[in-house]
């Protein structure tokens, strides 16, 4: 099964079961948050939940770890700038 | 001259003790900061102690803070003098609080009465309701792990670490090294910063020193702008501090970091060297947090960690030459205040092994107060 979530606006697909990290990189994206000090970019990096690098914005919600959220039907994720607050 | 630990007040030793024209190599049967060390918040709190011995120390090891940062090692270790904001839920907390700040200002120590009106001033973000607080300006945070790794380094000490100390060298009643799993390391001076392990290196000269877990959990959450200032606690985590029960205490002690996540303390339980999660001291934690600071509640907690602080059960720590073995040195049991008291330590420490006068008086912290009583020469 299949499910359609966007990246940045951008209509995506992915597995029904991939976390948003998993589906992400299927899609080819590789980061999805800039630091918050230096602006460098961060995608996933243990892949396990562990070192809290892949933290992206899904459906507004800062902070959400890519790599054990599942991705879901109709989800906007956004790329996460620093704190992810403003 | 070798130190046994290689965390804050090893690293605090091995720095003055070099200072002082000594040639130092450090020890640990782990890495640095792989204790307690490595598992605090770093606070330098003055407001938390009552008038006593702790608070002298406490006292002049703010002052070596300052020194510290002033010599331009502060930013390496992320030294904040950002002051603790110590808040009352009740009147008589508050009365309590009142009290209790009178005796420390006649210490020496700054602090300041905010009304109830004014608290805002210092936290936008705290609680409606509160009774009051009190302004302790010199209370102050680093960040431990790195304290320890910049002063290590700045003493310019040998550090052997995963090096195990196995037995004490000694002869006609005096230290002469000591024997790692690494092999020997001779030595006419031996400090024994060993932390939770202290007990054990006291053991190995046949001494007594009763150092015991003292568990502690604290929260991180997500990374947040700058919400919260200072350090902020409710004025019963006091209590907890001195306190002596085995069973759980906590009371949230809240501060934001430099990279973003909040940190939450402090949780004290003796239950020996359990790390098993407590689910109950965490809600705990998080939820007396949220009363200080209501838009907690919406913010997540990302992880946990969790310490033992070295505890002795006067809640002193045992710092000066051990009651035995001449040359042998114990530099431990603070407790949760050894990140703040650390130079203060290291600095009575070689001025003990020098000889010469020490800053502050260094007999509340003689560890001979733990020998067991037995024929043997008297101690002052």
């Amino acid at each position: 099964m299949s499910v359609q979530f966007t990246f940045d606006g951008r209509p995506l697909t992915a597995e029904s079961g991939q976390t948003v990290g998993a589906a992400l990189l299927a899609a080819g994206v590789q980061s999805w948050r800039t630091t918050r000090f230096g602006g460098r970019p961060r995608g996933l990096f243990c892949g396990i939940g562990v070192c809290f690098d892949c933290l992206v914005t899904v459906n507004g919600e800062p902070n959400v770890r890519a790599c054990l959220t599942p991705i879901a039907d109709g989800d906007a994720v956004t790329t996460q700038a620093g704190d992810g607050r403003g | 001259m070798v130190v046994i630990g290689a965390g804050m007040v090893g690293a605090a030793c091995a720095y003055y003790l070099a200072r002082a024209g000594l040639s130092v190599t450090v020890v640990d049967r782990g890495s640095v900061s792989g204790g307690t060390s490595g598992a605090g918040e770093g606070n330098l709190l003055l407001s938390d102690k009552e008038r006593g011995p702790e608070l002298d120390l406490a006292l002049r090891s703010h002052q070596l803070w300052r020194d510290l940062n002033d010599e331009g090692l502060g930013p390496d270790f992320e030294y904040e003098a950002k002051g603790g904001l110590v808040v009352a839920f009740a009147e008589t907390d508050f009365a309590a609080l009142q009290t209790f700040a009178a005796t420390q200002r006649d210490a020496g120590v700054v602090t300041e009465e905010v009304t109830a009106d004014r608290l805002s001033e210092f936290e936008p973000h705290l609680a409606p309701g509160l009774a009051g607080g009190f302004w302790y300006p010199q209370d102050a945070q680093v960040m431990p792990a790195l304290a320890a790794a910049r002063l290590l380094r700045a003493s310019g000490a040998e550090v052997r670490l995963g090096t195990a100390v196995t037995g004490l060298q000694f002869s006609d009643g005096t230290v002469r090294g000591v024997r790692t799993t690494l092999g020997e390391i001779p030595a006419q001076h031996v400090v024994n910063a060993a932390g939770l392990w202290s007990g054990e290196i006291a053991e190995l000269a046949g001494s007594t020193l009763p150092t015991q877990p003292r568990r502690g959990f604290v929260l991180v959450t997500e990374p947040l702008p700058p919400l919260i200032r200072h350090k902020v606690y409710s004025a019963a985590y006091v209590s907890d501090v001195s306190s002596s029960d085995a069973a759980l205490q906590s009371s949230a002690v809240v501060e934001g970091t430099p990279s973003g996540p909040v940190l939450i303390g402090a949780s004290r339980e003796r239950v020996g060297l359990d790390r098993t999660p407590s689910y109950d001291a965490l809600g705990r934690l998080a939820a007396q947090a949220a009363e200080l600071f209501p838009f907690l509640e919406r913010v997540d907690v990302q992880r946990y960690y969790c310490g033992f602080r070295p505890y002795l059960p006067d809640h002193l720590p045992a710092i000066g030459p051990d009651p035995r073995l001449s040359g042998f040195f114990h530099a431990s049991g603070h407790e949760g205040a050894g990140i703040g008291l650390a130079p203060a330590t290291g600095e009575l420490i070689a001025a003990l092994v020098a000889g010469e006068k020490t800053a502050v008086d260094a007999e509340p912290f003689n560890p001979a107060r733990f020998a067991s009583p037995q024929p043997q020469e008297e101690q002052r």
